[in-house]
């Protein structure tokens, strides 16, 4: 039995996708990101760990306004996967898995994953 | 008459792996992660703001060290957990997808590790 052609998961190029969809895509492409991101997230400990010098030196290069910028897109990023986690994890469950409902979460998702950026931009 | 013997008949028609535990692991380090974020996020906020003394002081407290080192665990399986998925759905040559599912779970265990000798070192020095 020939393994090659076999259908592979559904394209971004042949279909036109539901609000779901868009949000299963970037809920992906978040995920790759970060787990990019762990990289730098090393690379914050090992500044960390080279003591005073190395820390002051990565906290110079993490106030550049290029950095912050990438660095809160991370946030953010980070945010909405686990919003969008969550809904997967009540999905998991077996819940909520009618079209009204489904949108509405999506947009609950959007504007959780926003609130809980700007709370750590300003409280944290 | 069907000669083939049951074996014969479901090769190459899927899996019987360990696709459960993968599934189920993913998830267990998912709702893990929820909780823990919050060490990260500050850790992050003091390390980039914070002075040094400040931010190895945090480090050094026995649940912040605890907390961090869980969140490491958890996220770098987390990722290569995910990341295999993701490979798994896009590649469909299987020679190269099952060297990129090893390149990506080798990768982050060596990420993890390096994350954790470099906790580990930060409070025997710092």
């Amino acid at each position: 039995m020939s393994t090659n052609n076999r259908p592979i998961s559904p394209h971004l190029q042949v279909y036109k996708l539901p609000l779901t969809g868009i949000f299963s895509i970037i809920h992906r492409m978040t995920g790759v990101l970060l787990s990019v991101g762990l990289i730098f997230f090393v690379y914050i400990l090992y500044a960390v760990a080279g003591g005073s010098n190395t820390y002051a030196a990565m906290q110079a290069l993490m106030s550049l306004w290029l950095v912050q910028l990438i660095y809160w897109g991370f946030i953010y990023a980070f945010f909405f996967h686990l919003c969008h986690g969550v809904r997967h994890l009540i999905w998991d469950a077996g819940k909520s898995f009618n079209r009204d409902t489904l949108n509405r979460y999506a947009i609950i998702e959007l504007g959780a994953s926003l609130v809980l950026t700007l709370i750590t931009l300003i409280f944290v | 008459m069907d000669y083939r013997s049951p074996l014969a008949r479901v090769r190459g028609l899927g899996s019987a792996k360990a696709g459960t535990s993968h599934w189920w692991m993913l998830r267990v380090t998912s709702v893990a992660l929820i909780p823990l974020s919050f060490w990260l996020i500050t850790f992050l906020n003091l390390s980039l703001n914070a002075p040094y003394q400040k931010t190895i002081e945090w480090l050094a407290s026995p649940l912040n060290t605890v907390c961090m080192v869980a969140w490491m665990l958890a996220v770098f399986y987390h990722a290569a957990l995910g990341l295999q998925v993701v490979i798994e759905d896009y590649i469909a040559a299987e020679g190269i997808k099952i060297v990129a599912v090893w390149v990506v779970n080798l990768s982050f265990l060596m990420l993890a590790l390096a994350a954790l000798i470099a906790v580990f070192r930060t409070l025997l020095i710092g």
